[in-house]
This record gives structure tokens, sequence and C-alpha cells, in this order.
């Protein structure tokens, strides 16, 4: 064969498979042509409610390196949606949900969450647990026009009419654990953090904080998420001699910061640690060096309100579980029946019907951690600020209650400290 | 002096650590050419071995001595069973046990995310780890020296079995000339199968280190494994002395960056480091002379 | 290496395209569509592995390095064609004052932006494989070597949050090349696009192997001395290899970022990487189909069987691994050759060659 015919066959296959991509193409709405784009194109919701079920996705990583974390929460929503069904379910309805794997994978949530609303046509998801997840969802579920319940304390700086957070705010658990430790008299602070979007915003936000109440910050350390290894940031806490360090990091690592911390001579006596990441259910794989140390939460197992006892009780019970109740778990657990009390006020399982309702700041929940109440234009719930003190027994005895429900600030807008500048481009970023 | 003394010490620990993970490596790799993707998960069987010993005996002063050995067994049994179901078809195609121990890896990892709680176990340090040695004023944590000291048994261990038993005279016969081997009698099929025992309880041991300074949970195995085999790499294969040499200056190195930089950053920078030495010394640190053309 | 009638390859690919770029749109929902399309972009980096490792011998267990520049090339530019005048908002987040990082501004420009997705694997590609063959790196160093690549790659990634988004990536394009990405009948286009690539990307691997390029190719892998003393120099011939599969991995990353909309480190790294090469054992390493086809079955796998049965799918995975490597080398597009092969003559089994090639490679 020739090398010229063989040129020239090469040459009219690719031009035909060309052709035939821009004949089937080319059909499609422009940048500036709004109309046809984005909002609009939203396919009218496929949601099913003639029968007598409501289909619900929960979305949780249930293999890879964060199903360590977020078993739980997949567990603790099975929970939460067995006891609506027994108690008759939603406007009538029965739950009947769809579990799906996000496999610690960010696209993969992506994937799933569109598979979710459009495949298996669900009326509301539940789930994520890392900011890096909650980020891959949020284009998602806006563009279909599904809602996104969150269940995880976060960075804040963030709002989204499609997603409701029931987790904690910066301003309801960062900013009570600066408020205890200015309160204890630190004045030097040391930040150590995994390498990821959470510990990088808050750490951002405690140095501004910090500034105000004249603490200092004399370091600040990042390990990669799956690295367990610390002794060589530990041996620079040591040097720099900090009163306090305030601990952002997240998932297996913690161990390893804990025993190395612990190794070097640094106890809960001398050098404590307050931790964002660190509760009931993670507190166990550290052994007894991580005792005495502090976290900051906003529901403990150990909080004694009318609720909470049920809650444990019937957790305890249920056949999937740990044995202790934690933040996130009761975060998720609070996330199923904010999503029935919205259903219900607005007398719909509509998207837009739910905001409306939502938007009348009438929504509350007797939840384990207290009564919340939804905050309909920013879409996070109120929330008492505690501040725990790790026992011998993996429980937390309570060191520091804020004196009542702090109203959740994503953008911090009531903080005089947090520039205003700053939040005007981050505002402006998102939207 | 702290900045210069603390990423040494903390360093060689760290090396000392990674040695152990690597030993198994270059008894597999260097001295049978497999390469075992799941070793990393043979380490997270030490650990979690470490504890369940603990559940048995309480006091972690004695639960973490008697924890070694056992791990070592437990490891082994496992690489054992690997060798005779999978890995002894494979020997002619050392390439593809890559892909296959990387199918293992997959399994034990997902099974002992079901087995043991997700959050991971508590592996308790024996108290007589507790403190710290003054060493020109850096207060150097005891559990440090001990990584490096069970290294060194380990390596000792390691050499004196090869050296001068008659297993490990054996086992040298093989790596040498396998044909020549079983042709003067020795059963190159125990050979390996000894061989791929004593590879992967080595990954047992360093399994109960790395429950001592990390998390032990499903996901432990997935961050050596790499690092062990760049380490195994760069020392030159089937070569004790160049796998110490370059575990502990892997180690050195990284915790000099992620003194002087980040943590993450540190493990980038030591990467490419090994990586362009490899380019630069392709077989290594140290080297056997073969009369083999490639 | 026994040579088909040509025919039966072009027919083959005619039936892909027409399968992938007719049938497909037709009878598959949005979402199937927009995940076919995914999987198409694995599968273009699958045929270049098919090439390098099927083909030419060399495991090349970190394509997620040259799939991540191709990915974060074209990333970088949609971000930036959403963000308009202003720094991209994640970017504000941990320095609202810092301008935009240096090394993203001539990713403004669509020209470099696609010059970038070809040329950045080219020049690494061949950088690297140069330094890696002439110094005679093979077998399990080559491929541990490029797996620690793309585990440094990864890591370095997630650690420079506000320069690359860090290990939450980068996501929320709104817009590809002017046209708005939330439309559907514009994701339809960059589906077909993903999938037409693989056409072509198929076309010229069939084209590389027919040529005496490729005869050379699997001479070098059966028997690289015997090359080099025909007077041929196995590294230029392994170089281009690597090289080709590199460019394909790009390509593949560029289009997974417009039909995803997000690419994170994770896609990149020490998994994703040895996730590729599962579809290509699966599907058949050396042959023409097989590389695509598995990693299109492997995407499949995923999507379905992870979402019915996720605990299942990482054991199902897992097995895989082990018995196709175990009974099936040569992957499952080997069963039908088997099958006649064992009715008519023997020794048509192209197994034997992998072997020798790596028992070679073996020794020290």
């Amino acid at each position: 064969m020739s090398t010229t015919s063989k040129r020239l066959r090469t040459l009219t296959a690719m031009g035909a498979v060309g052709t035939t991509v821009l004949v089937l193409a080319g059909c499609g709405a422009r940048a500036g042509d709004e109309t046809a784009g984005s909002r609009t194109s939203a396919a009218p919701s496929c949601v099913d409610t003639s029968g007598d079920t409501i289909k619900l996705g929960f979305l949780n990583s249930l293999t890879g390196g964060m199903a360590i974390s977020e078993k739980t929460v997949s567990n603790v929503l099975h929970m939460g949606a067995d006891e609506i069904n027994a108690a008759g379910g939603i406007l009538g309805k029965k739950i009947a949900y769809v579990q799906e794997d996000g496999a610690t994978d960010w696209p993969t949530f992506a994937e799933k969450t569109e598979k979710l609303l459009t495949q298996d046509c669900v009326a509301a998801i539940f789930g994520g647990w890392t900011s890096s997840s909650r980020k891959a969802v949020k284009p998602v579920v806006e563009k279909h026009n599904g809602l996104f319940f969150y269940p995880v304390q976060y960075e804040g700086l963030e709002s989204s009419p499609n997603i409701y957070y029931t987790g904690a705010t910066t301003n309801q658990q960062i900013i009570p654990a600066m408020d205890f430790l200015a309160s204890r008299g630190v004045k030097k602070l040391f930040l150590a953090g995994s390498d990821y979007v959470f510990p990088r915003t808050a750490n951002a936000i405690i140095k501004l904080y910090a500034a105000k109440l004249g603490i200092e910050i004399v370091g600040e350390e990042y390990v990669p998420l799956d690295k367990d290894d610390w002794t060589s940031q530990v041996a620079k806490i040591v040097a720099a001699k900090p009163d306090f360090i305030f601990n952002t990091i997240n998932g297996s690592s913690n161990v390893g910061f804990i025993k190395a911390y612990y190794d070097a001579g640094l106890t809960a006596g001398t050098t404590p640690i307050i931790s964002v990441s660190i509760a009931e259910e993670e507190a166990p794989a550290m052994g007894h060096e991580v005792t005495g140390h502090y976290a900051s939460w906003n529901y403990f197992q150990s909080l004694k309100t009318d609720t909470n006892p049920k809650f444990i009780e019937s957790w305890k019970a249920y056949p999937n579980s740990s044995g202790v109740t934690s933040d996130p778990m009761e975060a998720a657990y609070i996330s199923l029946y904010l999503y029935k009390a919205l259903v219900e006020a607005a007398g719909s399982f509509d998207v837009d019907a739910v905001n409306a309702a939502a938007k009348k700041n009438t929504i509350t929940f007797d939840a384990p951690e207290g009564k919340v109440t939804l905050d309909g234009d920013n879409h996070h719930i109120s929330k008492p600020g505690h501040i725990g003190q790790i026992n011998s027994n993996n429980q937390f005895d309570i060191a520091w209650a804020s004196d009542k429900f702090i109203e959740p600030d994503p953008y911090l807008e009531s903080y005089d400290w947090f520039p205003a500048d700053i939040r005007k481009q981050l505002v402006d970023a998102a939207g | 002096m702290d900045a210069l003394i603390a990423p040494l010490l903390n360093g060689s620990a760290q090396g000392a650590l990674l040695l152990l993970a690597a030993l198994g490596l270059s008894l597999t790799f260097g001295q049978m050419g497999v390469i075992n993707m799941a070793h990393g998960e043979f380490l997270m069987i030490g650990a979690f071995t470490a504890y369940l010993v603990q559940q048995v005996i309480a006091s972690s002063d004695l639960s973490i001595p008697v924890a070694l050995p056992v791990a070592l067994v437990v490891a082994g049994l496992f690489g054992l069973l690997l060798e005779v179901t999978v890995i002894q078809w494979m020997y002619r195609r050392p390439l593809d046990t890559l892909l296959v121990t990387v199918g293992v890896s997959l399994i034990l990892r997902q099974a002992a995310l079901q087995i043991f709680p997700s959050q991971g176990v508590p592996v308790e340090k024996p108290g007589w780890l507790d403190g710290q040695l003054n060493i020109l004023g850096y207060e150097w944590p005891l559990r440090q020296l001990f990584s490096i000291l069970l290294a060194a048994v380990c390596v000792a261990a390691l050499a004196a079995w090869l050296k001068y038993t008659s297993f490990g005279r054996r086992i040298r016969a093989t790596v040498h000339n396998r044909d020549l081997a079983e042709t003067s009698g020795i059963s190159t099929r125990t050979v390996d199968r000894l061989t791929f025992f004593a590879g992967s309880g080595l990954a047992g041991v360093a399994g109960v280190a790395a429950s001592l300074i990390g998390g032990t949970n499903s996901q432990m195995g997935v961050q050596y494994i790499i690092a062990a085999f760049l380490v195994v790499a760069a020392g030159g294969i089937g070569q004790l002395k160049g796998t110490i040499i370059a575990a502990w200056a892997v180690g050195v190195t990284l915790s000099y960056f992620a003194y002087w930089t980040t943590g993450s950053l540190a493990q980038v920078l030591a990467f490419i480091l090994v990586i362009v030495f490899l380019q630069l010394r392709p077989q290594g640190l140290v080297t056997v002379r073969t009369r083999s053309l490639v | 290496m026994t040579k088909s009638k040509p025919w039966i390859s072009l027919s083959g690919i005619g039936l892909f395209a027409v399968l992938l770029l007719a049938v497909a749109p037709l009878v598959l929902t949005d979402h199937w569509l927009n995940n076919l399309g995914k999987y198409c972009c694995w599968a273009i980096a699958a045929v270049g592995i098919g090439l390098a490792w099927g083909r030419g011998g060399m495991l090349v267990m970190g394509q997620g390095v040259f799939f991540a520049l191709g990915a974060y090339s074209m990333a970088m530019h949609l971000t930036l064609e959403t963000a308009g005048d202003r720094i991209p908002g994640f970017m504000v987040l941990y320095d609202p004052l810092a301008p935009l990082p240096v090394f993203w501004e001539p990713f403004r420009s669509t020209g470099f932006t696609l010059l970038a997705i070809v040329l950045l694997p080219v020049l690494l590609a061949s950088s690297l494989g140069y330094a890696l063959f002439k110094r005679r790196v093979k077998g399990a160093y080559f491929a541990i070597l490029t797996q620690a690549l793309a585990v440094a790659l990864a890591t370095l990634i997630s650690s420079t949050i506000r320069e690359t988004g860090g290990d939450t990536g980068l996501s929320d394009f709104k817009y590809f090349f002017g046209f708005v990405l939330n439309d559907p009948a514009n994701k339809r286009m960059v589906y077909l696009i993903a999938a037409a690539l693989l056409i072509v990307c198929l076309f010229a691997v069939w084209q590389l192997y027919r040529s005496r390029f490729g005869e050379l190719l699997v001479a070098t892998r059966d028997a690289e001395e015997r090359v080099r003393f025909l007077g041929y120099d196995p590294a230029n011939v392994k170089l281009v290899a690597f090289v080709v599969s590199a460019l394909m991995a790009s390509i593949g990353g560029a289009m997974f970022v417009p039909i995803v909309g997000i690419i994170t480190p994770a896609e990149i790294g020490a998994a994703a990487s040895i996730l590729m090469i599962a579809g290509v054992a699966f599907g058949g390493r050396a042959s023409l189909f097989g590389p695509a086809l598995g990693a299109i079955a492997v995407g499949w796998g995923q999507s379905s069987l992870g979402s019915t049965w996720p605990d299942g799918w990482t054991y199902i995975l897992g097995l895989l691994f082990i018995v196709v490597i175990l009974f099936l080398p040569n992957g499952l597009s080997s069963l039908p050759a088997r099958f006649t092969a064992a009715r008519r003559s023997p020794d048509r089994q192209p197994a034997p060659a992998i072997v020798a090639a790596e028992l070679e490679e073996a020794r020290p």
C-alpha cells in the first residue's frame, strides 16, 4: 500500500467524522444568549408525588477514604427515615430512599447528584461530608433546581438557594472556639490543619479574628489529608511554644497528630488542643492520648436536653449502630426532620414552594441539641455553641456553652473585623 | 540547634519506618521480581493484629512486644496464602503481578472497612515508650527511638537469616540462578513460599510500628506503598545496604523539607528528588554485577 | 503479531463510530449520554495505554499526569471564561488581594489552551521518556516511577490550593468556548466531540499498528536487544509510543472537564491511573478495540454496579484484576481468538510474546 493513498484515506475518514459532529451539534445556546441557557434549560421536575411514597436520595461515601466518617451519617439517615415512616411519613407519604455511594470522589458526587435528580427523580438529596463534595454537588443541584441537605460543619462564606446547611457555619463553631480561647487568656496560638479547603479557609478567618482578640498566631502547618505522620510538624510546635493549638485536621490524620503530640511530651495540662473535627465517633481511635483536649461543636452526646436521650436510645438500638452519637450524625438527623417540617409547611414537595415556606422563618425542630430555627434567607439553622473536654470514656464534659442560640451568619456580616471588601468579592464571585 | 537536630532525628525515625515497610518489598520484589502492591495492606493486617492482641492482653506494656511476632506470622500467612493462590502462577509474568496485587489490595481494604469499625481502632502505646530523650537540647520522643531499634533488629535478623541459615543460602542460590539451584536439589517452590512469607511478615511488623504512629484503619496502607517502592528502587534491587541508605535518606529529606516548607510540599519534593535520582542512576545506589545482557 | 485483513478493523471502527455518534445519542437519556462521554474520555486515554503498554510493553502507571495536563489546561480556560474579568471565586477565599497567578494568564486565550493541551504532554513525555529510555529504565522501574510521578503531581495540586483549587479541584464552568454548558444541546455537542476524538484516536492507532513503526514497536517489546542489534534504537521507538499515549491521555483529560464539569487531583492520582490500566487489562491490552471497550465497561460498571451495590463493586473490581490478569492476560478481546485458535491452529496466540518480554525485564 502506498503512503499517499493511506494518507488520503486518513484524511477522508477524519473529515467525515468531523463533519458528522458539526452537523449533529451547533444548535445550542451561546454565551450571552441566556434565554436559552442556564436556568430555563432545567427540565421540569420529574418528581412523582402521585403515589403514597416519596423518593429521597442519600449520597454518602460508602467506599474509599471518607467512608471512615460517612458510613455513620448514611446509617443515621436510614434510621431517621425509618422513624419518620413509622410516624406516618411526610405529608402522609412514606420515604423511599435511594442510597448512592459518593466513593470519596468529588466528580462521582456530581454524577450521582445528577443521577438522583434526573434518573431517580428524588425530591431532595441528603449527604456529603467534605467541603469539596459539597462544592461538587452545588452546581448540579443549582442547574436542575434540586434540593441538597448538607449535615457537616463547614467554612461558611457560601449560600445557595438549593442547599440547606444543618451543620455549623464559622460563627457557630470557629468563633465560639476563639471566644473560649480568649476567655482562657490564650496569647499564642498554633494552627494545625489538613491541606484542603475547610482548614485553609477556617484558618484565614481565625487569623483575622485573632488579630482583633490580640492573640498571636505563632505557626501554621498543613499535612495532606491522607498522611498520618505529624512528627516533623509537632517538632515545630514544640519549638514555637504556643499556649493552645487550634486543630482543623480531618479524618484519620488526626490520630497521627494526637499521637505525635503526646509523644513529644505535650499534654492537655500544658498545651491543650481545641479541635473542630474530633467528636465521639473519632475519639476512641486515638486512645488515651486525646483525653483532656477540647472540641468545639454544637451537639455532644452528653448534652442534657429533652430530646437527646431518645435520639441516643434509638441510635443505640439501631442495627448498624456504632453506639455513640456525634455532631455530624445529629445534624444529618436534623436535616431529615427539617425537610419534613419544610414540606409540611409548604404543603408540597415542590422546590420553589419549599423555599418559599423557608422564607417565612417559622420552621423549627426540637433537635437533640435544642430547638433549632431555620433562617430562610441563608438556609442555615440557629445552633447553641458548646466546648467539650474529652474524658477518659471518650465522651465530652461541657466546659463552655454559649448563653443563647447563635444565629447563622455564613458571610460574617455582623462581625466588623471581617473585611467588607473580601465579603463583597466573595459574594460577587459566587454570583 | 533545634532546627538542625530535630529534623535529623525525626527524619531518621521516619526513615526507619519506611525501611520496615520497604524491607519486605526488597525481599519479594528484589529477590523474586514480584511487585506486590498489596504490601501496604499486609502492613494494615499487622496493625490490626496489634489491636486484636491488645484485646487479649490488656496491658499495652506487654501486648506490643507480643504483637510483633504474632503480626509477623499473621501477615506472613496472608502472604503465603496470596503466593499459593495467585502469585505462584505468575512468576513468568512479573509485571502482571503488579496488577493482580492491586486487585488484592482493593479487596483487603474494603474487607477491613467492613470488618472493623470504620473510624479505625485504637492501638495503645506501651507505657515504657512514654517520655523523651534529651539530645543536644531537643526532647526526642522515645517512640521514635523504638522505630529505629525495631528496624535495626529486623535488618540484622534478615541479614543473618539470609547469610547464615540454610534457608537463607537456598534463597540466595535461587536468586542467583534458579535453574542451577533446582538442579542442585533445592526446592525452589519452597524457597519462593518462604521468601514470600518472610517478606509479607516483615510488612506485618512494620504495621505494628505504624499503628503506634498513625491511625489503624482500612486506608492506612495506601500512604506507605509508593514511598516504599521508591526506596527499594532507589536503593538498588535486592540490596539490603542500598535499601537502608535510601530509606534513611528519604526520611531525613522529607523531614528537613517538612521543617523548611510544608508537609505537602515536602512529600512532592522528596518524590521528585527520588525520581530525578533514578533517572540519573537507574540501577539504584548499590548495584550488583551481573552477566546478563540487560 | 498476526495481521488481520484491514477491512475487518476498518469496519470495526466504522461500527464503533455509528454506535457512538448515531445510535447512542438517540437511545440514551441526557444523563447516560453524559456518562458515556466520560467513559469515552477514559477510553481515549486507554487507547494510548494500549499503544504504550500492550504494543510497547511499557506499563504506564502514571497516565494521570498527562490526563491532568489536558484537564487542567482546559479547566483553567473554562474557569477564566466563567469568571470573566474577575478573579476566580476560590482564589478570593485564600488571598483576596493577590492577582491571578502568572501561569493562569495565557489560558485566557483559546488558541493557547488548545495548543497547551497538545504541546504540554508532548514536551513532558518526550523529555521524561528520553531520559528514561536512553538509560534503559524499563519494566517495574518504569511503572513505579510513572506512578510516583502521578502521586507527586496530585499532592502538589492538592497543596497549592490558591493556584489550582487544591483537593476541591476546579468546577462550576458555565461556558465551553462560548457555548452555554447548561444547555442540553451543547452537552450533546461536547459528548459528540469526545466520541469523535475517540474514533480518531482509534483510527490513528490502527494506522500506527499497521505501519513499519507498529511492527518495530512490537519487536522492541518482545526482544529489545535483537532490535538494537538490527541497528534500530529501541529508545526512539518507545519514545514515540510513549509520547503518543501521553497526548491521548491529555486529550481525554481535556474533554473530561466540560463533560463531567469538575476536575480534582483524585482523578489524576495513583488510584485513578490504576483504574485506567484496569480497563485496558480487562479489554485486552494489545488489541485495537480492547482498551477502549474495557475502559467504557469499567466506567459503566462504576456508575451502575457502584450505585446498586457499592461494597460489592469494590470486590468485583478487585476480582476483575485478579481473574483477568491470571487467566486472560490478553483481556476479554482475546476470548474469540482463543476460541477459534483452539479450533484451528493453536499457535496463533500472541500471549507468549508478552511473557518473553517481561521475563527479560524482570532480571536485575
